[in-house]
């Protein structure tokens, strides 16, 4: 069991976690992921490694109530316990001195983002971040972001705060302006990594993603996280989750990443219902 | 009957296990044999006609003294008989039920000359679930501590066999195990209605009740890499990581929705219960019609899992003819009995799907056999213009599995094979690297849980002699 130590509202629907778990909290990188499984019953649901304090042995994460696990970890609180919590999982990011690094953090997305600007500006990179969301209550993370760049922009969809526009406009500005940029994160919904690809890949620019597929055991098993990258399957939870965005094909990822829409909202609506393995659709 | 009476002896009929028909079966994951009663358990123990050079026990890769725990059986010691069982062999329960049995102990039995062979895997699992069921397992006494410990890696029946074996002869043993439940295949893959999982979790107890240390929810080259196990006071360690990272074939379409690996669809079912979902919140697409592309045990139990999730049809689609089929006997013809389909020499080339990218159709080539490969097996080969669709909104690709990448990644003096498996000295499972002893799938790539379990045996023994002596 792995004890819940502190809970923050940051946004509407997006809550912060402290969670007790010293073994890992030695060890991991920032690019890195843990699995949860809340219960008996629970799924295993992959969520990125916010942050890690060696000294109380704690690992942070971020969570958007999207479904049922999420919205059930939303409702759990500091003295709640978690089941399983295995990790760290996935390949560390990539760090080295890229002379200027653009990191692009969409939604949620700045939460696997914090933690990789920070280790690029230790490795001595110029930190430029880019951080949006659809409106300015669901911003989250901005002080933490603002403390470890060296410049911060914020774009709002609705223009309720900071630029009104996507986070993309930004960076093809950056582009315009001729900047060099040494490398590009972008974090955050799938169509937004895909349009950041969309505008560093014709000038050529090394642009990493970090790819959310669904997963069940995060060790390489079974292959339900296979992404085409560069026309070859990866197996995201063991070969990523970071990935040269030139060659990641978003269309299929984002295709698969539907693929239990109908249960998914079933599980939603029938929290208790319950027919075992009996046989209801003959 | 007088024992040496051997010609009464063969004139008893093999017994007929009891089993679940197959129309009620298949609407629950319920286990389809239900196990010999006591009687007809001693009237089949009586078919031995106990060889002075029995072949039985050469036929097993643990060797287990098959004549005695059978006389043990027909003479109605069935605690004794599990006891015998078990010096040789820490799963009976298990192995009992999923061994090939008529590859192995039974395919030499001289019974089965003119005959049926002694049932001897059902034989072994009626002693065993009968000294279950009874409650007198009991733990033996265990030597004084020597001091030492050991981490064994993945608690599949290779690193379990390890653990078993090495708290018998006092040493410290951790098993790190990267899922939340230990059994490895025993849990995530082969199904409840072929192995109940208490079984397993009963012999997990046991070995928990000798001392045996579990840690679930440790990924070893993520949590710590195999040199820091030894910097924190292990002096031996021993992968059993099992196969890895399954095989898919690289056909157009094969990312569509609803085209599963058979680990994926074996583990959501399975480990995770998504046939109990949405009281359990792991999903897995039901599907109308299920396409299963291979021929061996795996495709067999994701065939006959797929039945159980209600589909209007199963069917397995294998490249070679029946023939062939590397599945078991047995579990083809409770297949065929659960209704499940069968195109032979057919090869998937392409998968087809709707506009949501979900599977719709798997279109499929004939195969001629033409001459031996490598393996002996004559080549398949494709019939020009033969293409043809079998309409399938789920697809099982079970053609096996590759070599987990974790922990060589992080421990590059651990040697491996082409394919990345790990290779170890025959005789003692030592690895490349000083104390690192390996074993099971990781080793022989897609083996067998008897075959897992004596190579566990193995190193289990050379490590206690590596830690007695020190020298590598
Ligand atoms: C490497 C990685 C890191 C992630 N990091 C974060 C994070 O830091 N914060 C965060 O809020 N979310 C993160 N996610 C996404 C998070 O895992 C999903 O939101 C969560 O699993 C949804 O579960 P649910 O039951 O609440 O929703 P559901 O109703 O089950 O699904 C809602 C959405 O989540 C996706 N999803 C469902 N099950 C899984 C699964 N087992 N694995 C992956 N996606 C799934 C579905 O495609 C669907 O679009 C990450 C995903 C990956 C792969
Ligand atoms: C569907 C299916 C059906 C089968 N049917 C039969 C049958 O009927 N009869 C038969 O004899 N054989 C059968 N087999 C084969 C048999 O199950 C395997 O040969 C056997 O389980 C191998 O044992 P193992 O201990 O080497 O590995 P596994 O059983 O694969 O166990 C390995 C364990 O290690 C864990 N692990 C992996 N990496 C790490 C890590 N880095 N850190 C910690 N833990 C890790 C895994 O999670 C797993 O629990 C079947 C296999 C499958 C897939
Ligand atoms: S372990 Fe397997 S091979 Fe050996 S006797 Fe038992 S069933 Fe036969
Ligand atoms: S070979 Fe057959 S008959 Fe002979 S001892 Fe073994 S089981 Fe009995
Ligand atoms: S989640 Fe199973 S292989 Fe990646």
């Amino acid at each position: 069991m792995y004890e819940i130590i502190e809970k923050a509202e940051l946004a509407h629907t997006v809550y912060f976690f402290r969670v007790k778990a010293p073994m890992i909290a030695r060890k991991r990188k920032a690019g890195q992921f843990v699995v949860l499984r809340l219960n008996e019953a629970g799924e295993r649901i992959p969520l990125t490694i916010v942050d890690s304090n060696d000294k109380d042995g704690t690992i942070s994460i971020i969570v958007q109530e999207v479904g049922k696990s999420t919205a059930m970890l939303g409702d759990m609180g500091p003295g709640d316990s978690i089941l399983d919590v295995v990790g760290p999982l996935g390949r560390p990011t990539h760090v080295e001195n890229f002379g200027t690094v653009v990191c692009v953090g969409g939604g949620i997305g700045v939460a696997p983002v914090l933690p990789i600007a920070r280790a690029m500006k230790a490795a001595g990179n110029t930190v430029v971040s880019i951080m949006g969301a659809r409106t300015k209550p669901l911003l989250i993370l901005e002080k933490e972001m603002r403390e470890t760049s060296d410049e911060l922009h914020v774009t709002t969809d609705d223009g309720s705060y900071g630029h009104h526009g996507f986070v993309t406009q930004i960076l093809q500005k950056f582009i315009d302006e001729g900047r060099e940029l040494g490398c590009v994160v972008g974090i955050g919904p799938v169509p937004m990594m895909r349009a950041v690809a969309g505008v560093t890949k014709p000038h050529g620019i090394f642009t990493v993603v970090s790819l959310n597929p669904i997963m069940v055991d995060g060790t390489g098993m079974c292959g339900a996280c296979r992404v085409t990258v560069g026309g070859k399957n990866q197996f995201v939870c063991v070969d990523g989750p970071e990935f040269n965005a030139a060659e990641v094909d978003f269309n299929e990822l984002i295709m698969r990443n539907r693929s239990y829409l109908k249960e998914e909202k079933a599980a939603m609506e029938e929290f208790t219902y319950h027919e075992g393995a009996k046989c209801y659709e003959k | 009957m007088d024992p040496k009476d051997t010609k009464g002896r063969v004139k008893i009929p093999r017994q007929k296990m009891p089993e679940q028909p197959p129309q009620e079966r298949i609407r629950n994951f319920f286990e389809v044999p239900l196990g010999l009663s006591p009687a007809q358990a001693m009237e089949e123990a009586k078919r031995c006609i106990q060889c002075k050079n029995p072949l039985c026990v050469g036929g097993c890769p643990v060797n287990i003294e098959i004549p005695w725990f059978v006389r043990l059986i027909a003479e109605g010691k069935f605690i004794e008989a599990a006891r015998k069982i078990k010096e040789t062999n820490g799963l009976p329960a298990v192995c009992g039920r999923v061994c090939p049995q008529e590859e192995q102990c039974e395919r030499v039995c001289v019974v089965g000359k003119k005959g049926e062979p002694v049932s001897i895997g059902r034989l072994e699992r009626f002693a065993a679930d009968y000294e279950r069921e009874h409650g007198e397992v009991s733990v033996p006494e265990l030597p004084h501590s020597t001091g030492k410990k050991v981490a064994v890696v993945g608690a599949g029946p290779a690193g379990l066999t390890v653990a078993g074996d090495l708290v018998k002869k006092g040493h410290k043993v951790t098993v790190f195990e990267a899922l939340h439940t230990p059994g490895g295949v025993l849990v995530y893959g082969i199904p409840e209605f072929r192995l109940p999982k208490k079984i397993v979790q009963s012999e997990v107890d046991y070995l928990k009740r000798m001392g045996v240390e579990i840690v679930v929810n440790a990924v070893i080259g993520k949590l710590e890499t195999v040199d820091e196990l030894f910097s924190n006071g292990y002096q031996a360690v021993f992968v059993g990581t099992g196969a890895g990272l399954p095989n898919f074939m690289n056909a157009p379409g094969e990312n569509l929705i609803g085209v599963y690996s058979a680990n994926e669809y074996l583990t959501r079912v399975n480990l995770m219960k998504a046939f109990q979902f949405p009281e359990f919140d792991t999903p897995v697409i039901r599907g109308r019609r299920i396409a299963v592309v291979g021929g061996g045990n795996t495709a067999m139990d994701s065939a006959r899992t797929a039945l159980r999730l209600c589909p209007e049809e199963v069917t397995i689609v294998y490249r070679r003819s029946r023939e062939e089929l590397p599945a078991r006997g047995e579990e083809v013809h409770h297949g065929e009995e659960e209704g499940l389909k069968f195109q032979f020499l057919t090869h998937p080339k392409r998968f087809i799907g709707d506009a949501d990218g979900r599977l719709k159709a798997v279109e499929c080539a004939r195969m001629a056999l033409g001459d031996p490969d490598e393996s002996g097996r004559r080549r398949p080969v494709e019939e020009k213009g033969s293409e043809f669709c079998i309409e399938a909104d789920v697809a099982i690709i079970a053609i096996g599995n590759g070599a987990n990448p974790l922990i060589p990644q992080t421990t590059p003096d651990i040697k491996l094979n082409k394919w990345g498996n790990i290779t170890i000295d025959q005789d003692t499972g030592r690895t490349s690297k000083k104390g690192v002893f390996s074993g099971g799938d990781i080793v022989r790539g897609g083996a067998t849980v008897i075959l897992a379990m004596g190579d566990g045996r193995r190193a289990a023994n050379s490590i206690h002699e590596y830690l007695a002596t020190g020298v590598w």
